[in-house]
């Protein structure tokens, strides 16, 4: 029979270590019961702040959701245990179900901890801990915004403050900057997180907060939180020496307390400043009772509130559960602050206590950087370090703790690209990704002996960069390095005629105006060869991006893989379908008419495909233009399902007919496609427009989805379905229409011009430098100064468009590639066979050949 | 040897389909004004498409590759380079038969019967 391990908590180590022992307990020894607090599921503290942003709580999720499915684990949410009974070996949740254990691990966490100051109680204070905190605080800001006094067109900003200048201080306050109020941070100390960097870091720190509107005020102590008169909500706080500082929210970070008190009454021993003490084993002194993440005290030696330790834990009781003898090896406490913007990070011994320790440091106040190295009195051994304001060097340097250095360690301060720093190699020990504990040496072992190629494999194979991201440039790095050296080819290069990737070729055949494959392979191309099945398309698709008119116009043609080349969807049976375009899925009675008659003169098979369109299959190469014909005269056009270029913009029926719409989701989709239609990409894109937030369009799957809000439109980019399915991410909000349209030009030009070849926007967005930050800067922002540029080519797109399938009708060569025989254009290939199924002719399965029906 | 057609109808480095008798071939036009022939049923779908797929060169060698499933033959001897992990359909021999092309005026003659 199964062994019961009951784990009180729901956080991310309670997560990690579900998740080790269900990846290692291969027989199934033990059936897990999670007893969480909250009401989510398992969720990624760390990146808290971004659901600011990304306002979806689900895409805070951690790991597999399928964890939770599994028949040995059971998670119990808002279920937290209020008792344990030891000598029973049971647990009593706050619904007073009682669940029994064979072992229990206590994974509590911590709970901020609020100083006793008047009026810390007071409507309008919160604190920065749990998804449920960051909801509540953001539903005050609204609500106060919504409130504040406006007079003559000008509305009073809504004032928050900050207690506690430490990491999560910072990123409260940054969260306050990005609901719209403003913020002042208030620590007691010194300087911004003391607990982390020194004071000239601190200095700098201030510098870049203050440069981006956040205000800091030091050695400010708090000694009262006051009441509005007005509204009896939070309204002022009292500072020290006599300073008052107005504020409708406040938000108070000066720390976490360990959340101990079930063990404390269950007479478990905790240390002096709290924490659950446990042994090298994170066993308390109850055999059966363990203790991991920040609640635990391992050694005595106080708690650690980040969660890399708390993972570490986690592995260790795993391992001891299953009968191994796995020991704490003891706290990474290198930490990044996660703030947009802010480059801050410390590791090691940042306060050069180490006896004989020597501080190297490199400060330019003008551009707002501060680094500093401890290294050993020989100046060999790296022993720490603080990084403000610049940290590219810290996922390379991080690992190096306590290795010896190349060369003079002061060059490895100078900033990137100045050609001085020398390159480092990695020890296979080094830690690369604590969050996930990943040493470079198995990095390195995911490619030599797991047979990874590229960094999303290494990724799902190692778990190195899946939870904050922040070593993912480190983990390429390493896993190009490996390839390469494992002789694996790693370039870019499209194929053997063109060394370089998409996008270069892209930019290469932009500037250098070049107009054939002809020119391009001979300027760009390798040797001698004359292409082939992968270039060919790539540049085909190039040069229609560029626009250089019809795609089957001189040798252009030759170029195009067979949909493109006949306009229409090679099926299995070597056949095509045809799908005219309905824009927006909006389509008149009469067209429904067209559509229907020709199917029924041609005798096609007809199916509503997933793009709210009409697909008719079963047409031969030589009907295509008789087909085509038609649906021309009848004002139909092409819809471009074959190309790799926009396919459809689907639409929910909006506020014109629907009781809940709140925008015209139709006419915008129409609008969209209609002004996309023909845009050749590096895979094909597909758009959705929903008329309210309850999202009938399924936009969210798509590249580029559009949702109306009652002040306008979100966007969201990078979604896809299909065989790795991904929801998009929201991108910017409440757009007016013009806007909404610019982001998008610019948002698919990007993307046009840089992503590599076959890569949808979900993939390119998450191989883009800086992913979607450095993508909505680009586009929001035009940090690149290029967004004239994009808007120009998106102009020359709209204003070239011309129907593909009209211009073919209008010329008599371009026809002539649609005969069926050289010998004899207008004999049907006499192999096809159908039989009837349901009312149409459907392609004949080889049994039925037998007794072949003919067209 | 059977006259197909004129070298003129076909397109340098697209390839068009021919009937030979009641065989379908499939004929390309190299930029060299070559023509190769090969059989038009592709091994790897049973379709009748290899003349719609692109034409170009592996290691200086021209080629073709099916629209369908992308394998790469070698369009002189017929040979499949690259099957990308598929098998051939029951039946079917996994390289393409080729036939002799003669132009002859700026006719494109074919001999009847493959010879590989």
């Amino acid at each position: 029979m199964a062994r019961r391990l009951v784990v009180v908590g729901g956080g991310m180590v309670a997560q990690r270590l579900v998740e080790a022992l269900r990846a290692r307990d291969e027989t199934g020894i033990w059936e897990v019961t999670v007893l969480a607090e909250e009401a989510s599921k398992p969720y990624d503290r760390v990146a808290l702040t971004s659901y600011f942003s990304a306002r979806d709580a689900e895409e805070l999720t951690l790991g597999d959701p399928a964890l939770w499915d599994d028949e040995l684990v059971t998670l119990r949410r808002d279920a937290a245990v209020v008792e344990i009974d030891r000598a029973a070996r049971t647990v009593t949740d706050r619904l007073g179900r009682v669940h029994g254990y064979d072992e229990l691990v206590l994974a509590t966490g911590s709970s901020a901890a609020v100083p006793p100051i008047p009026g810390a109680d007071l409507s309008g204070v919160f604190v920065y801990r749990t998804l449920d905190d960051v909801a509540a605080l953001r539903g005050w800001v609204e609500e106060k915004r919504a409130s504040a006094p406006s007079a003559n067109g000008w509305q009073r900003p809504v004032r928050g403050a900050v207690i506690g200048g430490g990491l999560l201080g910072l990123e409260a306050a940054g969260a306050l900057k990005a609901l719209g109020a403003q913020a002042t941070v208030l620590q007691a100390t010194t300087h911004l997180m003391n607990a982390q960097i020194d004071l000239g870091g601190g200095e700098a720190l201030k510098r870049i907060l203050q440069g981006m509107g956040i205000a800091v005020r030091c050695e400010a102590l708090t000694s009262r939180i006051r009441a509005s008169r007005r509204t009896g909500h939070v309204g002022s706080i009292d500072l020290g020496e006599g300073g008052r500082l107005d504020a409708d929210v406040v938000v108070i970070a000066t720390g976490v307390r360990p959340r101990d008190e079930l063990a404390r009454a269950a007479g478990l021993p905790v240390g002096e400043r709290g924490g659950i003490v446990v042994d090298a084993g994170c066993r308390t002194t109850d055999p059966r009772i363990w203790a991991v993440g920040e609640v635990a005290n391992v050694g005595g030696n106080g708690c650690v509130g980040l969660v890399a330790p708390g993972y570490a834990m986690a592995e260790v009781v795993v391992d001891r559960l299953l009968g191994g003898e796995a020991t704490y090896p003891g706290a990474d406490t290198a930490t990044k602050l996660k703030l947009q913007g802010v480059d801050v990070a410390s590791f090691g011994d940042p306060f050069a206590s180490t006896p004989g320790s020597m501080e190297l440091v490199y400060a330019d106040p003008v551009a707002g950087v501060y680094k500093k190295l401890v290294v050993s009195d020989d100046t060999r051994t790296l022993l720490g370090g603080v990084f403000v304001g610049d940290a590219a060097q810290y996922a390379s340097l991080r690992p190096m703790l306590g290795a010896e250095l190349p060369g003079d360690p002061g060059q490895l301060l100078l900033p990137e690209g100045s050609g001085a720093a020398p390159s480092l190699e990695l020890p296979d020990s080094a830690s690369v990704c604590s969050c996930n504990n990943v040493s470079a040496g198995e990095i390195r072992d995911a490619v030599t002996e797991h047979g990874c190629t590229d960094l999303a494999g290494v990724k799902a194979c190692t778990r190195a960069g899946t939870t904050c991201g922040s070593c993912l440039p480190l983990v390429k790095k390493i896993t190009t390095t490996e390839l390469e050296r494992a002789g694996v080819e790693v370039s870019n290069a499209l194929c053997e005629h063109f060394e370089v990737s998409r996008a270069q070729l892209f930019d290469a055949v932009r500037v250098a105006d070049l107009h054939t494959f002809s020119e391009i392979i001979a300027r760009f191309g390798t040797g001698p060869g004359r292409g082939c099945d992968i270039c060919k398309p790539t540049v085909a698709s190039i040069l229609a991006s560029l626009g250089n008119g019809h795609i089957l116009d001189g040798e252009q043609a030759t170029l195009q893989d067979t949909n493109d080349h006949v306009l229409a969807n090679m099926q299995k049976d070597g056949t095509y379908s045809v799908v005219p375009r309905i824009p927006g899925g909006e389509i008149t009675p009469d067209q429904l008419l067209v559509i229907g008659q020709v199917a029924k003169d041609f005798g096609l098979y007809t199916k509503i495909t997933g793009g709210q369109r009409i697909d008719m299959f079963g047409a031969r190469i030589e009907q295509l233009p008789l087909i085509w014909q038609r649906l021309v005269e009848h004002g139909m056009e092409s819809g471009h399902a074959y190309g790799k270029s926009l396919r459809t913009v689907k639409s929910c029926v909006g506020s014109t007919w629907c009781r809940y719409g709140v925008q015209d989701s139709v006419g915008m989709a129409v609008e969209l496609e209609l002004r996309y239609r023909g845009l050749r990409s590096p895979h094909k894109i597909k758009l959705g427009v929903s008329g309210c937030a309850r999202e009938c369009a399924e936009a969210r799957s798509k590249d580029v989805g559009v949702i109306a809000t009652e002040k306008g439109w979100n966007v969201y980019v990078g979604g896809n379905g299909g065989f790795n399915p991904r929801h998009a991410t929201l991108f910017a909000e409440d757009l007016d229409d013009a806007t909404l349209i610019r982001t998008i030009d610019r948002f698919l030009m990007y993307y046009v011009r840089t992503a590599d070849r076959l890569q949808r926007t979900a993939a390119w967005v998450e191989d883009h430098e800086g992913g979607i930050e450095a993508i909505r800067e680009v586009v929001m922002e035009d940090s690149l100064g290029i967004g004239f540029d994009l808007d120009a080519a998106m102009a020359a797109h709209v204003g070239s468009y011309a129907d593909e399938w009209r211009a073919v009708l209008e010329d008599p060569e371009k026809l002539r590639r649609f005969g069926s025989f050289v010998n004899a254009p207008d004999t049907p290939d006499p192999d096809l066979a159908y039989v009837s199924e349901r009312g149409q002719l459907r392609p004949a399965s080889e049994a039925e050949r037998a007794g072949q029906v003919r067209v | 040897m059977t006259a197909i057609c004129r070298l003129a109808d076909l397109a340098v480095e697209r390839g068009a389909a021919g009937l030979l008798g009641e065989t379908q071939i499939a004929l390309f036009r190299l930029p060299d004004d070559t023509v190769r022939a090969v059989q038009q049923r592709d091994p790897y779908s049973g379709a009748n498409v290899m003349s719609r797929g692109i034409v170009g060169t592996r290691g200086g060698v021209p080629t073709v590759a099916s629209p369908m499933y992308k394998q790469v033959f070698d369009l002189t001897t017929g040979r499949c380079l690259d099957a990308v992990g598929y098998s051939p359909r029951p039946g079917l021999a996994p390289d393409l038969a080729t036939w002799p092309v003669e132009v002859i005026d700026g006719v494109v003659h074919v001999r009847s019967g493959p010879v590989s």
